[in-house]
């Protein structure tokens, strides 16, 4: 039980650290700031197992039921409440 | 009367001693109000500088008139400190973490050092510091020696609200505050305090505020005695207590003596500021009413959070029974003239429109399509009268405002609550109608979940033009007919509307020329008529299908199956022996019957298909074809005529002794599943106990019982098979108008098995029901099985069952609408300042929410019924415009 890996579950979501380039555009597209973005903490274990660090920002791909796919994506955050 | 000021900041803190004077413009020392003359004594509690409420009177603090002045505070000098109530818990805390003797926080340096880092790091980044104080007391509490003074320290015990006991010695009020006065400013900070706004020693009462008259107006009652508010009540039992107090202890009255009056001090200053504290006996009237107290003027529903701010009584707004009137359209509704007379809409006078208010104001408050109220420029508001009508009708100029009676044509929002869904605020247009009762449209009864049995529902008129304009775009009747909830109609026929339809687009109804005009008299019909259906014996006749298709708009194409498909295998389309598939070709019923699946509410794809078949005009075509339709109805249904009765339950002898045979046989069914369970032979099912198996078995047993024996009086009836729809019931069944199968059942066949909680009924003597049964029985019906039918009877402990069974349903309801409530409440207050923005996420505030609506970006009402686009409606489309080939 040791080495789970929890993105292999089938319940959890693709997540992948995205590129400075990447996130700018994202940031450009919906002219928004970082801080304006959904959070993640840092100890979340998805978070854990890509090896984000604090102020990534994160993909997430899910499965949706009304499209088929739904791209969120979240920041990732070291305390809680905010 | 001052300008406006902005609000730059808000400081949360307590008020010191100090400040209560300071702010205060007398002492008040007297228990009395009004002397024998009926003048306000001075330095008593309606003090005339503490505000005014006689209309005429001057303020003689800030010389405005009542209304203007806003009150002032007064104080009391407390002869003894006390306990805040509303900081007991605070106190208990802070008494707990600081030193008996110093007033220091029980926290070495270190410690103390490593909090004040965490703290100021959540305090830079905005963040709540709850979490910390609760560590630092709980740190705080292990010590036992005070770090600073050496000082042991005793465990301090609180009994419920305003009693500290350290060591069995009760802290007075005056130590804690002793205590309180020694913590240092540099401790608070870890206390959670701003000790700039807040030292601990202010949460024990030296000074009380008394608030002004304002807030605590006495009323005179008719015979001439004033009544005081219940504030002003409790303010007189502490300034009483107060002056006794000090009294007995200049006196040098006895200790205990003392202690009792501070008590009693402290317990109407408790219930001064709550009177709904648990562990003190509430303060009552004399009457016996608890008195409202501060506390109890903020809390609750009707408290100054939820009851006078959030929500407001309203003006223009109506209120009354409501009936139906098919008649009507759906974009109507009918106001009572009485209501009409007394509502008005503001209408600035203008070139083009001053003739006309001449007009109104002539005809004055009385005769109805007048006007109440004329406005000058300069605020000024005139009343007209039957009288003074033809006068000011002359004065009037353009700029002036005329406050015009409401009439026909008017723009009304109108609402029925629980307002649970958008649809329950509707923008109808007025019509003005005799009798007492607003009157709509039967057809909009689902949106608002109205029905006729003593409901009532609230009207407003708005007041400017753009809260016109937007009622009609965004809230008028028929721009809601498609729902948000699932991208379906929610507006639509019903009962007699479906069963109405039902019959007149029956296969072989046959109408002449002059029954089909009589029948879509009040429809506005602009198609001609087609070339008759039938011609029997040189007599033209027009099938019902003709007639219905009058009222279709005609680039309608459509095809559905009616609800009493039976699903063929394959389909059989148009030759369909049942006549369940609905065809529509260009505004034309080829076949198929009307039922609940092409108009009914919630679910009518003709409205639908209107709706989507023309763009621009959609909205207003449907309800155009819902007054049609609805109206055509009613007229058929009452020319074929439609009631029901006993004798529509009534099934034959033959079949009566069938559904005796089938009971017969599920009762001795269930004896011999009750024997092999007595004898242990019966095998219990995986997963179950053998009870669970046997209780199954029985249910399973009883519930195909019943259903057999409503088949039978199904068949009897006419509702399977060849249909009788000289039956009612049958009609509506099958048309989906009201009622279905199980309702026929329990009228003709078997009521069936009773149940609480999915379970027989196995409650009430030891080991069994009622004292009519055995001990033990299992029985059928020992157990609530209702073998009769609702047509036949039920016999007395049959009865008993059943008014049980009915009780659980009674209470489920009443719980589920109080649980539901609250859920909504905490929904909508979470989720009310989400926003959909133009690129299409969703916001709250400045932050992200969803990066597309819904993950998809559909608007649900524009949806198909949920799903995003309906591929086999653009198919067939296709198709049939472009051929197969």
């Amino acid at each position: 039980m040791k080495n789970l890996n929890v993105l292999q579950h089938e319940m959890v979501p693709e997540h992948s650290i995205m590129s400075d380039e990447e996130v700018h555009e994202l940031l450009a597209r919906y002219g928004i700031e970082l801080k304006q973005l959904p959070k993640i903490l840092v100890t979340d274990p998805a978070c854990k197992e890509i090896k984000a660090q604090k102020d990534h920002v994160i993909r997430i791909k899910r499965r949706s039921l009304t499209a088929d796919e739904a791209v969120s994506y979240r920041l990732v955050i070291d305390t809680k409440m905010g | 009367m001052s300008s406006p000021k902005r609000i730059g900041k808000i400081k949360f803190g307590l008020l010191s001693p100090k400040e209560y004077r300071k702010m205060s413009v007398t002492k008040v020392i007297t228990a009395d109000t009004y002397d024998d003359d009926g003048f306000p004594i001075e330095m008593g509690l309606m003090d005339p500088r503490l505000g005014v409420i006689d209309p005429g009177l001057r303020c003689k603090t800030c010389g405005q008139r009542a209304g203007e002045c806003p009150g002032h505070f007064g104080h009391i000098e407390l002869a003894a400190p006390v306990v805040h109530v509303g900081f007991a818990k605070l106190i208990r805390k802070t008494l707990r973490a600081t030193c008996r003797r110093c007033g220091h926080l029980l926290l070495d340096e270190m410690q103390q050092h490593e909090f004040l880092l965490k703290m100021h790091e959540l305090k830079d980044k905005n963040y709540s510091t709850e979490e910390t104080v609760k560590n630092v007391i709980k740190e705080a509490r292990k010590t036992t020696t005070c770090p600073y003074c050496a000082e042991q320290q005793k465990e301090i015990k609180y009994e419920k609200p305003t009693r500290y006991v350290e060591d069995s010695h009760k802290l007075m009020p005056a130590d804690i505050r002793d205590r309180f006065e020694r913590i240092p400013d540099s401790d608070t900070e870890l206390l959670g305090l701003d000790a700039s706004n807040v030292r601990p020693e202010w949460m024990i009462l030296t000074v009380l505020p008394v608030p002004p008259v304002t807030t605590r107006p006495s009323i005179t009652l008719e015979n001439g005695q004033r009544s005081e508010d219940d504030l002003t009540h409790k303010l007189v039992d502490i300034i009483r207590i107060n002056q006794r107090f000090q009294e007995n202890r200049e006196a040098g009255a006895p200790q205990l003596i003392i202690e009792d009056l501070w008590e009693l001090l402290q317990y109407h200053v408790t219930t001064f500021l709550d009177n709904e504290v648990s562990g003190v006996p509430p303060a009552r009237h004399r009457s016996g009413r608890p008195l409202k107290t501060l506390s109890q003027r903020l809390k609750g529903k009707d408290g100054r959070f939820r009851g006078s701010l959030s929500g407001k009584r309203v003006n223009f707004s109506a209120r009354t029974v409501i009936s139906p009137d098919p008649n009507l359209s759906v974009n109507e509704v009918g106001v009572p003239e009485t209501i009409a007379h007394e509502m008005t809409v503001p209408i600035i006078v203008t070139p083009r429109n001053i003739d006309d208010l001449q007009e109104y104001i002539k005809r004055g408050p009385l005769n109805h399509p007048g006007a109440n109220y004329v406005k000058r420029p300069d605020g000024k508001r005139v009343k007209v009268t039957d009288k003074n009508g033809d006068e000011i009708a002359e004065t009037v100029e353009n700029g002036w405002i005329v406050e015009r009676q409401l009439k026909d044509g008017d723009i009304v929002l109108f609402n029925r609550q629980p307002s649970l869904h958008r649809m329950s605020i509707m923008a109808h247009r007025v019509k003005v109608m005799p009798f007492k009762t607003f009157r709509l449209n039967p057809a909009v009864c689902p949106p608002y979940n109205a029905d006729f049995d003593g409901d009532e529902m609230n009207l407003h008129v708005p007041q400017t033009e753009e809260a016109r304009a937007e009622a009609r775009i965004l809230m008028q009747v028929e721009e809601n007919i498609l729902s948000p909830r699932f991208g379906g109609p929610i507006i639509g026929g019903i009962h007699d509307h479906i069963s109405g339809l039902f019959l007149l687009t029956q296969k072989g109804t046959k109408f002449t020329k002059s029954e089909v005009y009589e029948l879509l008299r009040k429809c506005t019909v602009e198609k001609p008529l087609p070339t008759p259906a039938i011609v029997e014996e040189d007599v033209a006749y027009y099938s019902g299908k003709q007639v219905f298709s009058q009222v279709l708009p005609e680039q309608l194409n459509l095809t559905l199956k009616a609800k009493k498909c039976v699903m063929h295998a394959v389909c059989l389309k148009t030759d369909c022996e049942i006549d369940a598939y609905v065809k529509i070709e260009a505004g034309n019923l080829i076949c198929g019957i009307i039922d609940e699946k092409s108009i009914g509410a919630f679910s009518g794809a003709i409205l639908d298909g209107i709706i989507r078949e023309y763009h621009d005009t959609g909205f207003t075509e449907a309800s155009r074809f819902l007054d049609n339709a609805t109206k055509l109805a009613i007229r058929s249904i009452m020319a074929f005529g439609f009631s029901f009765g006993i004798d529509d339950e009534d099934v034959s002898q033959q079949a009566q002794l069938e559904i005796e045979e089938i009971m017969e046989k599920a009762e001795e069914r269930v004896s011999a599943l009750i024997n092999a369970y007595e004898f242990g032979e019966l095998e219990s099912m995986p997963g179950r106990t053998l009870n669970e198996t046997l209780e199954m078995k029985i249910m399973q047993e009883l519930g195909r019982a019943r259903d057999k024996a409503g088949e039978i009086a199904g068949k009897n009836l006419g509702f399977a098979g060849e249909l009788a729809l000289d039956n009612s019931a049958v009609v509506m069944a099958v048309s989906g108008a009201r009622g279905s199968m199980l309702n026929l059942t329990q009228m003709a066949g078997s009521v069936g098995q009773q149940s609480v909680r999915g379970e027989r009924i196995k409650r009430g003597y030891y080991d069994r029901t009622l004292p009519h049964f055995r001990k033990g029985d299992l029985g059928a019906d020992a157990r609530g099985f209702v073998r009769s039918s609702y047509k036949k009877g039920l016999t007395p402990t049959e009865f008993f069952f059943h008014a049980i069974g009915g009780r659980e349903g009674l209470v489920d309801t009443a719980v589920r609408t109080s649980q539901s409530g609250y859920l909504q409440r905490r929904l909508i207050n979470a989720l009310q300042d989400l926003e959909v923005e133009y690129d299409g996420t969703v916001r709250s505030g400045e932050k992200v929410v969803q990066f597309v609506y819904g993950e998809d970006g559909i608007d649900p009402t524009k949806s198909n019924y949920g799903k995003s686009v309906n591929v086999q409606k653009i198919v067939q489309d296709v198709i049939e415009k472009h051929g197969s080939g």
